[in-house]
């Protein structure tokens, strides 16, 4: 049976997994290449076997075999084989086994690399990687079983187990249950396995860090070998959490994009360190220094990531209610905490050998401008640390449960941010080492002008006086103007030094130096996100009302009308009512919108789908709320005004275009030693060598 | 100690100090008191204007639905607060049925603008936030509402078989 093979393959991986973590230590303690290379064997084998066990679950999901009760909770005849296929990750155990395969599948591929150079870490990424992997293959096994078939058992009571019980006879429902129609949406197939491989390549990087503390050689070695895998993991992680909100826009109905829940914010808590990491490392293969505190932040990232794992599976399908009661939640609270207490113990028993090699002496060198990125972007974790935590805190104290809203993480975090967007135009102007106020305004005054003449026009021009809008805007011109400028100056000095065409030139120094080009582009593409931010948290403007056909809404300049209404039943047995409304500006007509209700039969449930007029510049977004079977005494629309909401999502495009650019695979040109480079960049002015 | 370090300690504070303000300063803004019917009942004086958030059983008869103002007022009557005691009690759609039906529960009036939500109905849990005005009327800005019966089928129906 392909159930019992399913599982069966699984407790084979996890076999393999502890056999590896084993053989590895073993290996490390008694010098035996022989045992490591075994460890490294038996960890790749995990990755064929776990695979062949996802091929299973996914072959009872595509052919609807509802006598596995995963397979009864999340799919139906009715769904398309797209949906059957990718409904693996749509219930928790099922996602489990989808993460502990591409932790196999991560550590697999990185285990391939040349060790030559850094045999010593190969034992400690092992056992690292594959602890992980057992970690989540052991849950699946123990608790969280997707394999589990229905028994009926002599009373008629339908029961869940993995072997027939006695007594009790072959159960199979004829359809299954089907995938909540809320993640039936493309954002939503491909936003869990975006936000689960951000997860677990973050536990690459953080493998390395382990295996630098314990064979002591805590140079920058293990950041440079991580340094690609970091980007990727920051990526997808980035590319999830932007998904995550398409998917909230386009399916919630509530015009919104992010909403401060504790899910969301636990996505959000691993980026805020990642990203911090993303720069910090900088600073200790240029600089030598901040050694303990990114230790520290890939350690805090990591334990984020199984936290956020632990939180985002709960979210839409099963309450966090239900969770608490199957021996999940201690499990991950317990396995969190001993790799974080065991990591953190390592990191101060090597604390001796993470001194910094120098000194911070400007307050405006680049390594200063860093470390305040990083300050800001943990300021915004204990913000939101804070304010999940804070409703645990207020009851212990005084008995009273107080909860913290979105308005609470807006007002915190506004600030910081700002703070943040600014910093990332100003930073990458000063030099490493030491840099004057004078030399920072010189590469500074002509974008600086260039976005106070912005500002004249929004004050003037579109009559924008709120002084919140006016500081995040003039933020966001200043540092998109200031990192255009750079790419402008450094492509003009460039093409007049080697005689190229300004283009080829930008296109030839990018190549030079990825990672410095790859993340100016990640740094416009932010500064667009910004904007759309601004425009929606800060413009946002909405009505509604009861209206008869024929009639109107007015919104900012729209006039929205009410041409008709259809109600149907589909053949994938959903009741659809289907609105049509016509949106004209100035007496203009502009479009039809076709906002939507449908019902799902099998679940019950209600999806609201909005009609959307999407520019550049705002967008009109209704909703259909209600309405009545005449159409004359009319249907209940709610309206929004969405204005820059576009920039949020053409960001995230260009977001990815500059981590390719960024992450792009070059030849390890290395080996300078470290200290050579290190006094050649003190003596150049800014920091732009190639590496 | 030299001048440099002197300049980032004191930067350092100044961040630390920002950040604290700016912590402390929101959550005083935003907190939200989640409070049961009996509670707001037993502190309405001193509570006027809080931000509240509160859950009740909403009693069938009691709705009104304006939809030329969009204004709904309906009555909810207590139900515990506390999840284990609610599955104590037989699961949440047994302790909402029994708040519904108990003459002798707190109550609380509520007024709510906007488009009446589809799960308004007899024995649904309305969770609100939102304000007590000086009447002991409470205005609820969000308003969600949970059906429990709706969701309950985790185990396949026998007839299926």
């Amino acid at each position: 049976m392909v159930e019992d093979f399913g599982y069966g393959v699984l407790i084979l991986s996890f076999i393999l997994a502890i056999y590896a973590i084993g053989s590895a230590v073993y290996g490390y303690v008694h010098r035996s290449q022989k045992w490591v290379e075994s460890s490294r064997l038996a960890m790749q084998l995990t990755f064929p076997i776990l695979t062949l066990s996802v091929i299973s679950l996914i072959y009872l999901l595509v052919n609807d075999q509802y006598h596995v009760a995963f397979v009864y909770e999340v799919t139906s005849r009715s769904m398309p084989m797209y949906l059957k296929i990718t409904s693996l990750w749509g219930g928790q155990s099922g996602s489990l086994v989808f993460w502990a395969w591409l932790m196999a599948a991560f550590s697999t591929a990185v285990s391939l690399r040349k060790w030559d150079r850094d045999r010593e870490f190969l034992p400690w990424v092992v056992v690292v990687t594959s602890l992980t992997m057992a970690f989540f293959v052991g849950l699946v096994i123990f608790y969280e079983n997707p394999f589990l078939q229905y028994w009926k058992s002599f009373s008629g009571d339908v029961i869940s187990a993995m072997f027939q019980p006695a007594g009790s006879a072959f159960f199979a429902p004829t359809d299954g249950r089907g995938l909540n129609p809320l993640l039936r949406h493309p954002g939503m197939v491909i936003h869990p396995p975006m936000l689960y491989l951000g997860f677990v390549s973050f536990v690459i990087p953080f493998a390395f860090a382990i295996a630098a503390l314990v064979t002591g050689r805590t140079d920058d070695r293990w950041i440079r070998i991580t340094r690609r895998w970091t980007i990727i993991a920051w990526t997808f992680l980035s590319l999830g959490l932007v998904l995550g909100g398409r998917w909230a826009y386009d399916v919630l109905g509530w015009g919104g994009y992010w909403g401060w829940d504790p899910v969301e914010i636990s996505a959000f808590m691993p980026w805020l360190t990642g990203t911090a990491f993303l720069h910090s490392v900088m600073i200790q293969e240029k600089r030598g220094m901040l050694k303990y505190w990114n230790m520290l932040l890939i350690i805090l990232t990591y334990a984020l990531v199984i936290f956020g794992t632990f939180l985002t599976r709960s979210g839409v399908l099963s309450s966090v209610h239900a969770f608490a009661q199957s021996a999940i939640g201690p499990a991950f609270f317990i396995f969190i905490g001993i790799t974080f207490v065991t990591s953190v113990a390592l990191l101060i028993y090597r604390w001796a050998d993470l001194k910094a090699e120098s000194q911070m002496t400007s307050m405006l060198s680049r390594e200063a401008l860093f470390l305040l990125n990083n300050l800001l972007f943990m300021s915004i974790l204990v913000v939101c640390f804070w304010g999940v935590i804070f409703p645990l805190i207020s009851e212990l104290v005084t008995g009273q449960k107080i909860t913290v809203g979105p308005p609470f993480y807006k007002n915190a975090t506004g600030p910081l941010f700002a703070a943040l967007v600014l910093l990332m135009g100003i930073a990458p102007l000063s030099a490493w080492g030491h840099s004057t106020l004078k030399t920072l305004g010189q590469a500074m005054w002509k974008p600086l002008i260039a976005s106070l003449v912005v500002m004249v026009i929004i004050f003037f021009g579109f009559d924008i006086r709120q002084p919140y809008a006016l500081i995040g805007f003039f933020v966001i011109f200043t540092s998109a103007f200031i990192t255009i400028y750079e790419f402008w100056r450094a492509a003009r000095a460039r093409s007049r030094a080697q005689k190229e065409n300004i283009l080829l030139a930008l296109w030839r120094l990018a190549g030079r130096n990825r990672r410095r080009y790859g993340g100016y582009i990640i740094h416009l593409a932010i500064v667009c996100m910004s904007l759309g931010i601004i425009g929606i948290e800060m413009f946002q403007t909405q009505t509604q009302g009861t209206i008869a056909q024929g009639q109107s809404l007015q919104l900012d300049g729209y006039t929205v009308t009410y041409k008709d209404l259809a109600v149907f039943d589909t053949n994938d047995n959903r009741n659809v009512a289907r609105a049509v409304l016509t949106v004209s500006k100035n007496g203009q007509f502009l479009t039809e919108l076709y906002p939507r209700r449908d019902y799902y039969y099998e679940s019950q449930q209600p999806m609201t789908i909005p009609g959307v007029r999407s520019t550049m510049a705002d967008d009109l977004y209704v909703i259909l709320v209600d309405w009545q079977p005449i159409l004359s005494s009319g249907a209940t629309f709610k309206i929004y005004h969405n204005p820059l909401v576009n920039w949020l999502w053409l960001g995230s495009i260009i977001l990815i275009f500059g981590s390719i650019v960024a992450g792009w695979p070059d030849k390890e040109v290395e080996i300078v030693p470290a200290r050579v480079r290190r006094n050649q960049i003190a003596g150049s002015a800014v920091g732009q060598q190639v590496d | 100690m030299n001048s440099p370090k002197i300049k980032f300690l004191i930067g350092g504070l100044l961040i630390l100090v920002a950040v604290a303000y700016l912590i402390i300063s929101s959550t005083k803004a935003s907190a939200e008191y989640f409070m049961t019917v009996d509670e707001i009942k037993a502190q309405q004086s001193t509570i006027v204007n809080q931000n509240i958030r509160v859950s009740g059983a909403v009693i069938g008869d009691t709705i009104t639905y304006d939809p030329k103002t969009l204004t709904l007022k309906f009555t909810v009557a207590h139900v515990s607060g506390d999840n284990a005691e609610i599955e104590k009690e037989g699961g949440l759609a047994a302790v909402l049925h029994t708040a519904v039906i108990d003459p002798q529960r707190n109550k609380l009036e509520v007024i709510y603008v906007g488009v009446k939500p589809d799960l308004m109905r007899n024995e649904a849990q309305a969770i609100m936030t939102g304000h007590l005005d000086s009447e002991g009327i409470f205005h609820a800005d969000e308003l969600l509402l949970k059906c429990p019966t709706k969701y309950e089928d985790a185990v396949p129906q026998q007839s299926q078989g």
